[in-house]
């Protein structure tokens, strides 16, 4: 057992656990600072301190294990503010991002954000780029960010980069990588009926036929 | 890196001794009639005593899990005599209850199809986008290869379901497909691709062609979270942690809307509505048969309680699916998904005697059932095989160096990045050493019967994505989860909106609540018995055994 401090009252909690269950061990149910439980939605971002240790370390609750003498608070939400867009309406061109987002020239270039984010992405390196207007490398060095907010809360030049991002991504996605030709093809053939007759047929078999045609497929290599 | 206990490490030598000639091997896939075997001797759905036949309501006599049946015979959380109807908080053309990947889309289509977005509402129970939408990692099936084609889709997900789906969503789901992986790609989402914008496809278990979509392994994440922008850029608007604790009927009986409960205030909401989308997701966390669980917090089945108590149908509840490679080392991870593109990249499962035992990529419940044979004891009928952990957890290695092995270096951390990065946490390289992995509960298989409309019967009521079942029969293949939510969502949106132009929403009631409970008392439901689940309970026992209610 050890011990650790929530929210700056002590629990003794078993060793081995993350922080997230720790928590729900010493008698927390959990409303907010909890989504998937597995490192994707970026709910559960928690601060936490070590004992003789300055530092203040961010991470997510459900992928961190707990230490002893652990103080540790969780976020409930970031009120970071989002730009309004309509993405149709933005064009794809490097200076898209500094307008809508001008704070991005308030980065003093400190690294917080790259030190408080528990995906361990090159974050400040991605404002710079945002800053040079590539929004390509943009859109690549930040495609693991879970959007757990940690980095806007801990930033002096108060910049929403999980905003930043999702907008680089979709340009980035939608204008700056070719639209797949065999894809469009496709939608077209479907939308004219192309495989109409095929589909009827395979609806109209019994369980037997559709068993043997199941069995008799070809699997590509 | 050697954090592996001694007994595995061990094992991992056997591993590594037999990998050479493993690399040529081809492991034969079983005929229908060795599949079938293998599902009767060790599938969870054939073991006995899991189910029992539902005693009230619309699908009475239907086999349905315990944990499912005890939710769906069981009376309401809300007095109905203690809300007033009369109060209308919102009043909205279509209400979408669940803000993952069906509710949002359904939102946008039902936008899309002229409803003014400020006439629309999502509640949801966590945040908009927590959901298993935003955990799905390995992909998204869509026929759009020029070799493929959404007929051949449509004998996959027939005859992976073994048969038991319903052959006009099937259709709907397949033939939409590659409509939906252009919207996103207009969208902006980063699919994975070639330099010239050739969408890179893979297999997943059970596909006869490689139509799997992928972005990383965050597919899930991307697409949810490019939805969600696009659901902010329209000014959708959404209410976080409300849930939909009850539908609300009017004087005709079709569905005019829903009761919600403020998780944090603990104030009841009336929202009426022209049109209700149900997109509330599955049941992971009822954790079926004490199984571990891929699933995010809130997927507790409130959906399929809500529908049934206002009469819709239920279809395939029997059938559960558990991935097969859930984490079942170390003990933090146990239970998170491993995605099947890990071994749509050839790593392949093997014992602990480094020896493979079940083609990779058979459909989910086939290799699910291999592995459980193999970690089985002996005296309980299996190979007793597997490999056990400090903890008791038992599994089977993935052999995941293969994957850079077979598609040279740097395809791990490049495809796999999410993987890598759970297990690099904890010390374990999945590049130089296996990783461990043990079915885990994933999917509900059935759910609210639907057409292919997403229309599930009574009068107003939609539903969409997981809640809603007969798409995947009585197996659902990888990538067909995420297509599912977007085909359906989107129908179910156009439907609801298409309803809500020319509805008219008499006085509210709560009578069909009233009914069902008459129902349960006349077949003696345990009084206790309460629903939905909203939130699954993990507190430690000595906390719960002392626990007074003061405030």
């Amino acid at each position: 057992m050890l011990t650790v401090y929530i929210m700056g009252k002590g629990y003794r909690v078993p060793e081995g656990l993350t922080i997230m269950k720790a928590m729900e061990y010493a008698g927390y149910r959990l409303v907010r600072g909890c989504g998937c439980r597995g490192g994707y939605c970026g709910a559960c971002a928690t601060v936490y301190r070590l004992p003789g240790d300055y530092r203040l370390y961010a991470d997510l609750a459900c992928q961190t294990t707990v230490q002893d003498g652990m103080y540790i608070a969780q976020l409930p939400s970031t009120p970071a503010e989002r730009a309004d867009y309509q993405l149709s309406q933005v064009a794809p061109r490097g200076e898209a991002l500094l307008a809508l987002y001008p704070e991005l020239a308030r980065c003093v270039a400190c690294n917080t954000c790259t030190r408080s984010c528990p995906q361990k992405l090159e974050v400040m390196d991605a404002v710079q780029a945002a800053l040079r207007g590539d929004i390509r490398q943009v859109a690549e060095l930040t495609f693991d960010c879970v959007q757990c907010g940690l980095c806007a809360m801990r930033c002096p030049a108060e910049i929403a980069h999980y905003h930043v991002w999702q907008l680089a991504r979709r340009l980035c996605g939608a204008y700056l990588t070719p639209r797949a030709q065999h894809l469009a093809r496709r939608v077209a053939e479907v939308e004219s009926g192309a495989f109409d007759a095929e589909l009827d047929r395979l609806m109209g078999m019994g369980k037997d036929e559709l068993a043997k045609a199941y069995q008799a497929r070809d699997i590509e290599p | 890196m050697a954090t592996y206990p001694k007994e595995m490490q061990e094992s991992i030598v056997q591993v590594e001794a037999t990998r050479p000639q493993r690399m040529k091997a081809r492991f034969p896939r079983l005929s229908l009639a060795e599949q079938e075997a293998l599902l009767r001797g060790f599938h969870p759905d054939y073991k006995e005593g899991g189910k029992r036949p539902l005693q009230v309501g619309p699908s009475q006599g239907e086999l349905v899990p315990h944990e499912v049946a005890d939710l769906l015979e069981a009376y309401p959380l809300l007095d109905p005599r203690e809300v007033d109807l009369s109060k209308v908080d919102y009043d909205v053309d279509v209400l979408v209850i669940g803000g993952g990947g069906a509710g949002t889309v359904a939102a946008l289509w039902a936008c899309e199809a002229g409803i003014p977005a400020d006439r629309i509402l999502i509640a949801t129970k966590l945040r908009h986008g927590d959901s298993n939408s935003m955990m799905a990692q390995g992909g998204i099936q869509a026929a759009d290869k020029p070799h493929d084609s959404p007929a051949i889709h449509y004998l996959d997900v027939i005859g992976g379901g073994h048969f038991a789906g319903d052959p006009k969503l099937v259709r709907a789901l397949v033939q939409d497909g590659p409509m939906i992986i252009r919207w996103h790609e207009a969208l902006g989402v980063m699919y994975d691709k070639g330099p010239d914008g050739t969408m890179i496809t893979i297999h997943g278990g059970g596909t006869s062609r490689k139509r799997m979509h992928s972005a990383k392994d965050y597919t899930g994440m991307e697409i949810m979270r490019v939805l969600r922008d696009e659901a902010r850029s329209r000014g959708i608007p959404v209410l976080e942690f409300s849930p939909a604790v009850e539908l609300l009927t009017d004087v005709h009986g079709q569905v005019a809307g829903a009761v919600l409960w403020n998780l944090e205030t603990e104030e009841y909401l009336i929202v009426r509505a022209k049109a209700t989308v149900l997109a509330t997701g599955g049941w992971g966390r009822l954790h079926i048969q004490g199984f571990p669980t891929t699933n995010h917090y809130g997927a507790t089945a409130d959906g399929l309680v809500l529908a049934y108590r206002v009469g819709a149908k239920l279809r395939d509840l029997d059938s559960v699916q558990y991935h097969p490679t859930g984490a079942a080392y170390p003990e933090q991870l146990v239970g998170l998904l491993i995605t099947e593109k890990v071994r749509g990249l050839d790593a392949q499962p093997v014992n602990r005697d480094g020896e493979l035992f079940v083609h990779p990529l058979e459909p989910r419940d086939v290799e699910s059932a291999a592995f459980i044979r193999e970690c089985m004891p002996l005296e309980q009928g299996g190979r007793g095989r597997g490999v056990v952990t400090p903890t008791g957890m038992v599994g089977v290695w993935l052999d995941t160096p293969m994957v850079d092995m077979i598609h040279g270096k740097g395809t791990f951390q490049r495809a796999l990045s999410s993987i890598w990065r759970m297990y690099v946490r904890f010390d374990i390289d999945p590049t130089r050493e296996p990783i461990l992995v043990y079915p885990s509960l994933h999917y509900q298989n059935g759910g609210v019967a639907i057409d292919e409309n997403g229309w599930t019967g009574i009068p107003g009521l939609f539903a969409g994505g997981e809640v809603e079942g007969g798409v995947h029969g009585k197996n659902r293949l990888m990538g067909n989860s995420l297509l599912d939510y977007n085909v359906f969502g989107r129908r179910a949106g156009l439907a609801a909106a298409a309803w809500a132009k020319d509805a008219r929403v008499g006085r509210l009631t709560l009578a069909h609540v009233k009914r069902y409970v008459e129902q349960l008392k006349a077949a003696a439901v345990p009084k206790e018995r309460r629903a939905p689940l909203l939130l699954p309970d993990y507190r430690g026992e000595r906390v719960l055994a002392r626990m007074v209610d003061l405030l």
